[in-house]
């Protein structure tokens, strides 16, 4: 069992009571959510004629259904309008936090709640949404949640949840050139598996880590819940702090020197304890690409789709599966795969550092004939950024579809989706069968320095001989 | 008796094939924009039971000596990816109501619960007895037994695993937590104010 780790301590302080189940009541300080996984459980707060207990710790936005070219209202897609519209009467009626297309600080959940410095270290935090793990880049315990635990946040805000194992996983040496925090999360999935994480907490640590800005420790926190770990998270420190500080819902003054003592108390100490330890060493490393149909079957771009007989006999179906699906033969190399669509954008790589180092790629140059390029800024916030520094300007120039803010192509919820089997060089978190909107569509997760660069050769290429 | 008690369930059951089966199978992303969970039963593995013209392709819960299955027999790393509920409801609504495979997600996991579906695990020998029992006949019954954590098929029984405090709860019949966490409204309302941090 862990002990004095960040995960033990936030855990206690909020831990309620033990339920006669015997999981733990834990109190949820910090609570998210968007239009898809919410209209259900505030029907079910009214068919029971119950009220949102503590408002002030409830926030809404959403984004999976929000179209990225047109969004004037009604919305073309009238299944998406009452969608939106469902959540702004919800927000309304229970007196919750909102951020609507007009607010100026709309976009994916998990871009604006940092954003905006209401995710914080020290917190819990619940979302319906997987990928909630992203929060716990600030040192946070954040879950990804269903319907039914939507309504328990509303009602009690708390969970009732089962204790997890605390793996560390330490990274050593330097990130090689052309490596990003994408290529290293890729890498962890693929070396541990997709179910490698099942029943642990990811505590990921080393001089990587620190030295990465939030954004790049977003996206690696992001696909923790990818490698089957339930959360992923990162100790704070002065990186955090200083992207926290001044921040629109960021502690002001007084209020700010204390919690910041806070913050340092709640690390994990020099002698915390922990139910596994794994090291990378990723001096070593390449940009990754995943190959198949789950984000494990992902392989350095100079090497080869394996064959069966290098894998373990239990993946060796999947490969299969996925050789078939993706048609792409085993044996064969990946760098030179021929793609259709090119997407950047998600809450894996929607930020700042993601378009910044995509328009370094791009600039100057042109996107390949036939290939349709999309560029999905993850907040109203980022996009007004972006424009600010010119990189809209680059990246249309480059002949890529700059768009308007929202989950996009991540699992093509909104008109953004392939057709038939295209094939896409994506910066999103999932390449499973059918996820970009297309029963027979395929998907190539990779960084935004790799799309980028594959968006101007038409082809998996590698990024390094670009930069 | 208390119908939220579920300590036995018995059924035939179905085999679904593969490892890493995630909730975008489950249940497709296209149908999350309905914003209820009345129509999700008629979704479940929509894209292997229908082709593009919505013409069914016979897959195995819809082929006629598994109509009636109650019972899932999956893979590894069942119900991985989106947390969305719409999978386990979909499940439910189809009218399953327990699975047993080698390994399920964990968020899949605890939506199940929360919704009274137990999943529970045993090895892969034991799911492929299991499996070969009723693929050969399609109308044997398994028992799941939630209290002697067996399962049994015929003359085959074999040892299951869930979390325990899962098991409490469908024994206990207190798998919807709502009435639990509720108890201890006043200790929420202290802990509210006591944390140092909060939004006003």
């Amino acid at each position: 069992m862990s002990k004095r780790t960040l995960y033990n301590k936030i855990w206690d302080l909020h831990k309620i009571a033990t339920l006669p189940t015997g999981q733990d009541q834990v109190f949820i300080g910090l609570h998210y959510m968007h239009e898809v996984t919410s209209p259900a459980a505030f029907a079910m707060l009214r068919e029971t004629n119950s009220k949102v207990l503590l408002p002030h710790r409830n926030f809404a936005t959403y984004d999976h259904v929000i179209p990225t070219d047109n969004q004037s209202r009604p919305f073309l897609d009238a299944e998406a309008e009452l969608m939106a519209k469902t959540l702004e009467n919800n927000a309304k009626e229970f007196s919750l936090n909102f951020f609507g297309l007009n607010s100026g600080k709309q976009g994916v959940v998990h871009v604006i709640g940092p954003e905006l410095g209401i995710t914080q270290p020290g917190m819990t935090i619940a979302c319906g949404d997987s990928h909630t793990s992203t929060h716990g880049a600030f040192g946070s315990l954040a879950f990804g949640i269903g319907t039914t635990e939507v309504k328990d946040v509303l009602t009690t805000q708390t969970l009732a949840l089962n204790p997890l194992k605390v793996r560390k996983i330490i990274f050593q040496g330097d990130l090689p050139k052309g490596v990003y925090a994408k290529d290293v999360i890729l890498k962890v999935i693929a070396t541990l598996g997709v179910k490698g994480g099942l029943g642990y907490a990811y505590e990921f640590a080393g001089k990587m880590i620190e030295e990465l800005n939030m954004d790049d420790r977003m996206t690696i926190c992001n696909m923790a819940i990818e490698g089957g770990a339930r959360i992923g998270y990162m100790n704070p420190d002065e990186t955090t702090y200083k992207y926290i500080k001044n921040r629109e819902f960021a502690p002001k003054g007084d209020a700010w020197e204390k919690v910041v003592q806070y913050w340092e108390s709640i690390k994990s100490e020099p002698d915390a304890e922990y139910d596994d330890i794994v090291i990378f060493d990723i001096n070593s490393m390449e940009p990754m690409v995943t190959w198949g149909i789950n984000p494990g079957q992902a392989i350095g771009i100079s090497e080869s789709i394996p064959n069966l007989d290098e894998l373990p006999e239990e993946s060796r179906k999947t490969a299969e599966i996925a050789s078939k699906y993706m048609k792409l033969k085993l044996g064969q190399e990946i760098w030179g795969t021929k793609i259709d669509v090119v997407f950047i954008g998600s809450c894996t790589n929607g930020r700042m550092t993601d378009l910044r180092i995509a328009a370094k790629i791009l600039k100057g140059e042109k996107i390949a004939p036939n290939i349709k390029c999309l560029v999905v800024p993850g907040s109203q916030m980022i996009k007004e950024q972006a424009e600010k520094e010119g990189l809209d300007k680059i990246f249309i120039e480059a002949g890529a579809e700059w768009r308007l803010a929202g989950c996009s192509m991540c699992l093509a919820m909104n008109p953004d989706k392939l057709v038939g089997d295209q094939i896409s060089a994506s910066t999103s978190n999932r390449n499973f069968i059918g996820r970009q909107g297309s029963s027979t569509g395929r998907t190539i997760l990779l960084s935004p320095a790799m799309a980028a660069a594959a968006a101007l050769a038409g082809k998996i290429v590698d990024v390094r001989d670009y930069l | 008796m208390d119908k939220r008690l579920i300590k036995i369930i018995k059924s035939k059951a179905v085999p679904i094939q593969g490892d890493d089966l995630d909730t975008d199978q489950i249940l497709p992303a296209k149908f999350m924009k309905e914003i209820t969970f009345d129509n999700m039963g008629k979704y479940l593995f929509y894209d292997y039971r229908y082709d593009d013209h919505g013409n069914s392709k016979n897959f195995i819960i819809d082929q006629s000596g598994f109509q009636k299955a109650e019972i899932m027999l999956v893979g590894k790393n069942f119900g991985c990816g989106s947390s969305r509920e719409h999978a386990p409801q979909s499940i439910k609504r189809a009218g399953f109501k327990a699975i047993i495979g080698e390994s399920f997600a964990e968020i899949f996991t605890g939506n199940c619960k929360a919704l009274g579906i137990p999943l529970v695990t045993t090895s892969k020998d034991n799911l492929t007895s299991l499996i070969n029992k009723i693929s050969t006949n399609h109308s044997t019954e398994i028992e799941i037994n939630l209290e002697t954590k067996l399962v049994k098929a015929g003359e085959l029984s074999y040892p299951i695993e869930l979390k325990e405090s899962f098991r409490q709860a469908f024994l206990q019949g207190i798998w919807d937590a709502s009435l639990l966490l509720k108890d201890n409204l006043q200790k929420i309302l202290n802990k509210d104010k006591e944390l140092p941090y909060n939004f006003f």
